[in-house]
Order: structure tokens, then C-alpha cells, then sequence
């Protein structure tokens, strides 16, 4: 099969899942948070409320579209798609199973951190072309969070780059099959690379605790204020997407990927991301949210230099236990 | 198979799933029977708009973004040697400790000096 075809034709299998998935995570998303508070969440739509999914998504197709009048028109519509397509974009290279991937570029870990930097730059463009001040403060704590926890993140990534000697994601889940690093072995390097990475991709995808590009207490709807509809859509549903494909990329470069007993690769694939998935909304629904500084300290003070150790101490032991790997 | 031409390809389903729900969202929207003015001003939670949002950045943005472009630099260096460290050997380590110690240097500088304090 052509790559043509072939990225087609998983292109829109994967897609389709990754969006039914965060879809449905609207309902998910509610329920859960509802039982973590004592409630009952939506009951009224559908057995359980299982259908408020869809009557979101309708209510919000039908939403009016509203571009305020001083705003910079084409980089206000260019923003949402640019924010959806990059997150979207990711799940290319993410092996689901040995044989369930889109593209198994052999750069894939630059073409995962380089497209998910990306985001930070539509969520920019959306805060500064609504023209309002909400949108704009959002939109600079954006990109301040972002560019600082990007270090620790691609550092994090290169500690199993380092290790597997890869690039390539599935390259480097064949090299956690081969070495059993079921339990993010080896431990030095891997477990605490796992924690800083899982971290700075809940930075990245601006979740709580790191959610102040968003705080409603403080900035209304932060860089989303002056979106309605559509537009407000693909924003809420890019941090979705973005943190699903982020929970599929860690579980692939720390967690073993495909590898497990028992069952299929593609099941253990699964679930491994989707718990993590969920554990992002476990944590989102349990904590506060930082401040700023507080958040920009942490990342600058404790895990950048933490992250730089971990590459060198992936390195060194690359270096003396050549035979292990 | 060519995997760059797959990525390229699922980048293209991608774009096309987005600008379908754009059109989606094109077709099913409500248009207002009444245009409002008001409607279209920027939203500052029912008061009158006071200027323009489009100013300066405070200093502090461009502090980050400077040890943004050092630690990114830095990484853009790692990633080659990264994944050819085993035949390379022990000399090219110590050779990366000693680059990475010198930028840590500069982090160290930079802490002390408050140069990411907030007041």
C-alpha cells in the first residue's frame, strides 16, 4: 500500500477515534467530575445523560458566530484551526500497535514535540487577534507557561530517545518490548523523566493545576472569550485532543506502548493511554490551580535542571551498561 | 512505503476533518435577526470598553522567552548526538557535560541575579 493511501485511510481511523473519544469525554468528563463532587451529572439526555455529548456538539454548531469588530479578522479565524490541526495533527506517528500506525517516521519524536509547540502559537494568535485585554493577558500567560515547560518536556523525551538509541516512536516501544521496560526500567532516568514529562504535558495542554492561561476567576474565558461556536469548539475540543494524543505519546515513549501480557498490543495501547487520560482529569477535578510565578519558578528552578540531569544520567548509562540495552 | 508521504497525507485528512467542522458550524449556525453594535465590542464584563488591547509586554515575557531560546538551542544540539551516543563512546559525553555545564553556569547566573523573580 502507497503511503498516500495508507495515511488516508488510518488518518481517518485514527482521527475518528481520537475525536469520538474526546466527544464522548464531554459526558465522561462531567459524570466523573460530578461523582468526585457527590453529584449526579447529566441525567436528563439519553440513558445516564450518555446522548449530552451530542446535544453539546449540536448546541454548539448552532451557536451564532460572532468576530468583534476590532479584532484581526484573519488571524482570529486562523487560530482555532491552526490550535485543532496541530493537536490533531500529532496522532500520525503514535503506534498503536506494531502494525496500527499512520506514519512511522523515523523523526517522529521532533515531528510529536515540533507539531505540539505549534499549539502555543494558535492559542497566541487567538488571545491577540480577539483585540480584548482578557484575551490577551490569557494568551501571554499562554506562552510564557508553554515555552517554559517546553524545556522540560523535550528534554524529558530525549531521556527514552537516549535509551532505545531512536528517534522513531515505535522504535523506541520496540526497544522497551525487548527490554521489559514494562516498569519504566531503567529506574533512574526513566520513572522521574515519565513524572517531569507527564508534568510539563499538562503545562502544555494548560490543565490544572497549570491552567492560568484560562483562570475564570481572573480572565473570564482567557484566550476563548471572544469566541463563540464553532470556533470556542475547536479550541475546547484541540485541549481535549491535545491532552488524549499527550497521554498516548507518554504512554508510548515511557510506558511500553503496545507491550503487556494477555491481551492484544492495541488493547494494551488503549489503556494505558486512557489512563492516563483520566488521570489528567482525576488530577484537574482534585487541585487548585498556581499562580503564575509559582508555576514559571517551579518549571525554571527545579525541572529544568532536573531534566537536564536525567538526559546525562540516561547518557552515563548508556555509556557503562552497554550490554543491559 | 514512503512515511514521510504517509505523515504529509494524514496532516491532509487532518486539515480536511477541520475545515469540514468549520463548515459544518457555517451551515448550522443561527444568524441574529437584529444586528447589535454591542454585540461586537470586546467583552470587559459589561463595562465600557477602555482602549485597545494591543500594548506592551511586560519585561518579564521577554525574560522567559530569552532563557526559552537558550534551553531550546541547547536541546536542538542534544537531539542529534542523542541517538548516535553508543559509538560515539566516553569522550563525547564529557564533551557534552562540559557544554551543558557551561549553560547551567549561565542558569545559575541568572537565578542568583532574580532574573526570573516576580515583584
Amino acid at each position: 500500500m502507497s503511503g498516500l493511501v495508507h495515511g488516508a485511510v488510518y488518518g481517518v481511523l485514527i482521527l475518528a477515534v481520537v475525536l469520538t473519544t474526546s466527544g464522548l469525554w464531554i459526558w465522561g468528563e462531567r459524570k466523573f467530575a460530578a461523582r468526585l463532587q457527590t453529584r449526579l451529572g447529566p441525567t436528563i439526555v439519553g440513558p445516564f445523560g450518555l446522548l449530552q455529548a451530542v446535544a453539546d456538539v449540536l448546541k454548539l454548531l448552532q451557536k451564532e458566530d460572532i468576530i468583534p469588530a476590532q479584532a484581526d479578522r484573519a488571524l482570529f479565524n486562523l487560530a482555532p484551526v491552526l490550535a485543532a490541526f496541530c493537536a490533531l495533527g500529532v496522532a500520525a506517528v503514535i503506534p498503536f500497535s506494531p502494525d496500527v500506525i499512520a506514519s512511522d517516521l523515523d523523526v517522529g519524536v521532533l515531528y510529536i514535540l515540533g507539531l505540539g509547540a505549534l499549539t502555543t502559537i494558535a492559542i497566541f494568535l487567538g488571545g491577540w487577534a480577539s483585540n480584548n485585554k482578557f484575551a490577551l493577558l490569557g494568551g501571554m500567560r499562554s506562552v510564557a507557561q508553554a515555552i517554559s515547560y517546553e524545556i522540560p518536556l523535550v528534554l524529558a523525551a530525549m531521556v527514552p530517545v537516549i535509551l532505545a538509541g531512536s528517534l522513531s516512536v515505535s522504535d523506541i516501544v520496540r526497544w522497551q518490548v525487548g527490554h521489559h521496560m514494562f516498569a519504566l526500567w531503567p529506574i533512574v532516568p526513566g520513572l522521574p523523566a515519565f513524572g517531569i514529562f507527564f508534568m510539563a504535558m499538562l503545562a502544555e495542554s494548560n490543565r490544572i493545576p497549570f491552567d492560568i492561561p484560562e483562570a475564570e476567576s481572573e480572565l473570564v474565558g482567557g484566550i476563548t472569550t471572544e469566541y463563540t461556536g464553532i470556533k470556542f469548539t475547536l479550541f475546547y475540543m484541540a485541549e481535549y485532543v491535545h491532552t488524549l494524543v499527550g497521554s498516548a505519546v507518554a504512554a508510548a515513549l515511557f510506558l511500553g506502548g503496545w507491550d503487556g501480557p494477555f491481551a492484544p498490543g492495541l488493547h494494551w495501547m488503549v489503556a494505558k493511554t486512557l489512563v492516563l487520560f483520566v488521570s489528567v482529569y482525576w488530577i484537574r477535578w482534585s487541585l487548585v490551580r498556581f499562580r503564575s510565578d509559582q508555576l514559571l519558578t517551579m518549571c525554571w528552578r527545579y525541572l529544568v535542571p532536573a531534566s537536564v540531569l536525567l538526559v546525562l544520567a540516561a547518557a552515563l548509562w548508556v555509556q557503562l551498561f552497554p550490554e543491559f540495552l | 512505503m514512503n512515511q514521510g508521504i504517509a505523515a504529509l497525507s494524514f496532516l491532509g485528512v487532518t486539515f480536511g476533518i477541520v475545515m469540514s467542522l468549520l463548515i459544518a458550524g457555517r451551515i448550522l449556525r443561527v444568524r441574529a435577526r437584529v444586528e447589535s453594535p454591542l454585540k461586537h465590542r470586546p467583552y470587559e464584563c459589561g463595562e465600557e470598553p477602555e482602549g485597545m488591547a494591543w500594548m506592551q509586554f511586560h519585561a518579564r515575557y521577554y525574560l522567559v522567552a530569552l532563557f526559552f531560546v537558550l534551553f531550546d538551542v541547547e536541546a536542538v544540539f542534544l537531539f542529534p548526538w542523542s541517538t548516535v551516543i553508543r559509538s560515539l563512546g566516553t569522550s563525547t559525553l564529557i564533551e557534552v557535560v562540559a557544554f551543558v555545564l557551561v549553560l547551567m553556569i549561565g542558569w545559575l547566573y541568572g537565578m542568583r541575579k532574580g532574573a526570573l523573580k516576580w515583584q
